[in-house]
């Protein structure tokens, strides 16, 4: 086979596999919707994080704002320091409330940031002071029991 | 009794010494590696070899794999009521663990064995032997190009796969069955992450192509000199591939999993 027929064919096949690599990327992956680019870190301290993970989303209004970066546990206060990461083009008010929801009933979990009212936004490396626990379904469940108990007793 | 010990012994010491000499055939590929990229047109003959050519047998496996995990896939999701789901079901399958396995395997049977029967037969007829005293490296000449050649195949070959996979569970999810369009790609969107799945399934597959490529060289570059020999080193690239790939698999899975 002549050279310039082989270096056509290579370079069809080269071609075929960017594309292919492209498409995973674009179509297939997230690289286009998720143009979060610059961001800034803020943290918050739960009590029970329940199963929140790193990486979850954290959403404002629904719409995704950013993504929880690490969570470690603080042997001083005895809770867990979640470090979001936050777009840049979005702000928050200081007295912003999070809370852990569940997308769904058995979903995976979620930071909702709730904007307040304060003046001030909230800047790099903040801490969020108003914060919501994961809802535990056990003690959902044993609250739900024990108010029942007492009311059969009245 | 003696002699069974005697038989386990000298088995573990030829694998042992094969590993070796495994190893220091890929540390000379790689010093000759420089020598091999000054003749570049042989590896682009290589990747003509054992990438356009595998090009058919993976585009149609893929589309096969991918109308099987939208088939299946769809089967078990409708029964909990989430068939929007079969999109990220068979992406994340494809890009994390079936398009770098699978291809490898096939890579494996397709490219392994016609590298180790065609380098076999050149030490056969004494073709490396010849070079050598014309004073041209066989590694340079012969193995380095078929080397990089493989690497730079696996990857590409993975990703066509993959991409192909997910054409063909589209073929069945959609216009088949009639799973929501939008759905199935806007879910397959929020869920697959680039930096976490495409990127991993990517390094994946350039591990394998260089466990299968090196394993395919030695056992060529190994094989006794004889028609039993090669057919027996073409046989053991398989085994030893695949081998290699599904418990390389593991390894790195656990590696990336560990977030």
């Amino acid at each position: 086979m002549d050279r310039i027929k082989l270096d056509a064919w290579v370079g069809i096949f080269v071609a075929l596999g960017l594309i292919a690599l492209m498409g995973l990327a674009m179509k297939v992956g997230n690289l286009t919707s998720n143009d979060i680019k610059t961001t800034y870190f803020v943290t918050a301290n739960f009590e029970n994080i329940g199963g929140l993970k790193p990486r979850a989303p954290v959403k404002s209004a629904g719409v995704v704002v950013g993504r929880v970066d690490s969570i470690v546990f603080d042997t001083k206060m005895y809770e867990a320091i979640v470090t979001m990461s936050i777009d840049e083009r979005y702000v928050f008010p200081k007295d912003t409330f999070a809370n852990i929801y569940t997308a769904g009933l058995l979903g995976e979990q979620y930071i909702g940031l709730e904007a307040g009212g304060d003046p001030d936004n909230l800047e790099a490396n903040d801490k969020i002071t108003q914060t919501q626990d994961a809802v535990v379904l056990e003690k959902l469940i044993s609250q739900f029991l024990y108010s029942q108990a007492s009311k059969e007793e009245e | 009794m003696l002699n069974f010990f005697e038989k386990i012994g000298g088995a573990i010491r030829s694998k042992i010494t094969r590993l070796g000499a495994a190893t220091r055939l890929f540390f000379s590929i790689i010093s000759y590696s420089s020598d091999s990229f000054k003749r570049f047109n042989l590896t682009i003959r290589e990747i003509y070899f054992t990438g356009v050519l595998s090009l058919v047998i993976i585009v149609v496996s893929a589309f096969f794999v991918g109308m099987v995990l939208g088939l299946q896939g769809y089967y078990t999701l409708q029964k909990y009521g989430s068939s929007e789901a079969i999109g990220v079901l068979v992406a994340l399958a494809l890009v994390r663990e079936l398009g770098p396995v699978v291809t490898a395997l096939l890579f494996a049977g397709r490219a392994g064995t016609a590298i180790t029967a065609e380098i076999g037969l050149m030490k056969a007829t004494e073709q490396l032997s010849a070079m050598e005293m014309m004073a041209v490296s066989p590694i340079a000449r012969i193995v380095a190009p078929r080397f990089w050649a493989g690497i730079i195949t696996m990857p590409l070959l993975a990703s066509i796969f993959s991409m192909v996979g997910i054409l063909g569970g589209y073929v069945v999810a959609v216009p088949m069955i009639g799973v929501d369009e939008g759905a199935f790609w806007s879910q397959m969107q929020a869920n697959v992450d680039f930096n976490y799945d495409i990127v991993n399934g990517f390094i994946k597959s350039v591990v394998f192509g260089i466990a299968c490529t090196i394993i395919a060289l030695f056992e060529g570059y190994d094989a006794p000199p004889t028609a039993e020999g090669v057919s027996r080193a073409t046989t053991r690239t398989v085994v030893t591939s695949s081998l290699a790939v599904l418990g390389l698999d593991f390894v790195l899975t656990s590696f990336m999993l560990t977030v």
